[in-house]
């Protein structure tokens, strides 16, 4: 991944910036440039809370390359509490955790490394919590 | 608009085919389909491929095909809609007849896959997906479609054994389809569920393979079929198209294929014919989910009563309506920009009756369901036997 390309997504991966549509309200992260509730084009950055629930999960037993060594790992889709959906890893988690409703965190951790000696990604995981 | 038929088809055969190049397929696919129809001149050609670029290191397909079919200087497009572009290809050819800019147009659509390895094809087919908020974060295709059928199996009650009964059936109907089926050998529900685990719930036996093939159609104007070709015409009765967001978390539901919806609803008004007019069908089961998924998304059963009804045998050939009579993206196989033309291949040779020993009696009207990446893009055709 080039570094630009990477850099460009740091508001996002690391700070959970959100775009709010000045319109109609809605949350979008990743931050869009066009509403596709409203088709508003003004929007206000605001981070987004780091809270959410599972909305259906997988567990990946064979992964793509860049995670070759990190099998088996679970996947969900997370509703958060300001309403975004986003596609994670789920980390830290047992059996009883992969479930439909299960309430989660995101944290920051390690998403993957471009090769042995390039740069490491990071970006959210969820995390179970209580 | 003006009505559009299909006078010849034509494909290879599905597999690891070593020995064929990516144009050495499309060639043989659109000869195929040339000598079906027996014209004798083409006025613009459609490619349709998903990704030569990451599959060979070849783009420029439009070009390339004109070349190598010794059609030059005729026009030449391609088109891509991931696993959709085959059936995005015949869309364009259809608006091109419909609209009255050309004749006689060849659809061909193609992926060669096994020129690179494992990794390197599923990579490209992530692409497919959102890379940058679902690929980036290490989930792959199967995993996608393991989290809608979780989300399936949650809200119906959708269960394994009936997702295995997909693979079932179109192993059985593949293996009827030897001449061209990639894996055309009958397996059992035990061995579906028992087979390597790919991603929760998704065994391996759920999954459609790495294949390498080419499908080619050739159409005309419906009033130009009888003196232009030689077999039974085949009239595109209606056609639909639709979209979805490209991440599966954005959408509505995760439980319904809202583009295969729209799509479906616009090629029935066209067609002025509903789900109970359609005798056979093909549709995209590139995971067992994904027949279960778009079964209900074309309206043959209501939401949550796919995966009972492919347990009953409503889907079989003989059932009431037979679903992926040619084995399907399961047992015939998989390349991926190539299936919806190879899905309209089935359709045609079916509505024509020369489907041999998988031929569905009586049929005249049939259907084609196309996908790309989680039913982000859709396509469907109705097609009628003239």
């Amino acid at each position: 991944m080039s570094t630009a390309r990477a850099w460009r997504e740091y508001p996002r991966r690391y700070r959970y910036e959100a775009s709010v549509c000045r319109k109609c309200g809605k949350w979008h992260f990743p931050a869009r440039l066009v509403c596709d509730a409203c088709r508003g084009t003004e929007f206000e950055t605001k981070r987004m809370g780091r809270t959410g629930k599972i909305l259906t999960w997988t567990v990946i037993r064979v992964p793509p390359a860049p995670f070759k060594d990190e099998a088996p790992f679970a996947v969900a889709v997370v509703e958060m509490d300001d309403g975004p959906r986003i596609t994670t890893q789920v980390a830290d988690w047992k059996e009883e955790d992969l479930k439909i409703g299960r309430k989660v965190r995101l944290e920051f951790r390690r998403i993957q490394a471009d090769g042995e000696s390039g740069p490491i990604h990071y970006g959210y995981k969820a995390v179970p919590v209580a | 608009m003006r009505d559009v038929a299909i006078i010849g088809v034509g494909m290879t055969r599905c597999g690891e085919l070593w020995e064929q190049s990516l144009r050495d397929l499309y060639v043989e696919a659109a000869l195929k389909a040339i000598r079906d129809a027996g014209v004798d001149r083409l006025d613009s050609m459609v490619v349709g491929c998903m990704s030569s670029g990451l599959f060979v290191g070849q783009e420029h397909l439009g070009a390339l095909m004109a070349d190598y079919l010794g059609m030059c200087p005729i026009p030449a497009t391609r088109v891509e809609s991931a696993c959709a572009s085959g059936g995005v290809a015949m869309r364009t050819g259809f608006l091109e007849v419909a609209s009255g800019a050309s004749d006689v147009v060849l659809v061909g659509a193609v992926e060669k896959m096994t020129d690179v390895g494992g990794d390197e094809a599923t990579y490209a087919l992530a692409t497919a997906a959102d890379q940058e908020w679902e690929g980036f974060n290490g989930v792959t295709f199967p995993g996608l479609y393991a989290m809608m059928a979780v989300a399936h199996m949650a809200r119906y009650g959708t269960t394994r054994e009936q997702m295995a009964a997909v693979a079932v059936k179109n192993h059985a109907n593949g293996a009827r389809n030897r001449a061209r089926a990639q894996f055309p050998e009958p397996i059992t529900i035990e061995s579906v569920l028992n087979s390597v685990q790919v991603a929760d719930p998704l065994r391996i036996l759920d999954c459609s393979p790495i294949t390498d093939g080419a499908a080619a159609a050739i159409l005309c104007p419906a009033d130009m079929a009888a003196k232009l070709g030689k077999k039974r015409p085949v009239r595109i009765l209606g056609l639909g198209a639709g979209t979805d967001t490209i991440a599966l978390h954005a959408r509505k539901s995760l439980t319904e294929l809202a583009a295969v919806e729209t799509a479906a609803r616009r090629a029935y008004e066209m067609a002025g014919r509903k789900p109970s007019d359609i005798h056979v069908a093909e549709v995209h089961d590139c995971f067992t989910i994904a027949e279960i998924l778009a079964t209900e998304a074309v309206g043959f059963f209501p939401k949550g009563k796919g995966g009972p009804a492919v347990a009953d045998g409503e889907t079989a050939i003989g059932g009431r309506i037979p679903v992926n009579t040619s084995g399907g993206l399961k047992s015939k196989g998989h390349p991926v920009g190539a299936t919806g033309v190879a899905q309209v291949v089935e359709i045609v040779e079916q509505l024509r009756g020369e489907s041999g020993e998988r031929q569905v009696k009586g049929a005249r009207t049939g259907l084609t369901q196309n996908m790309g990446g989680t039913g982000a893009s859709s396509v469907v055709h109705i097609l009628e036997a003239m």
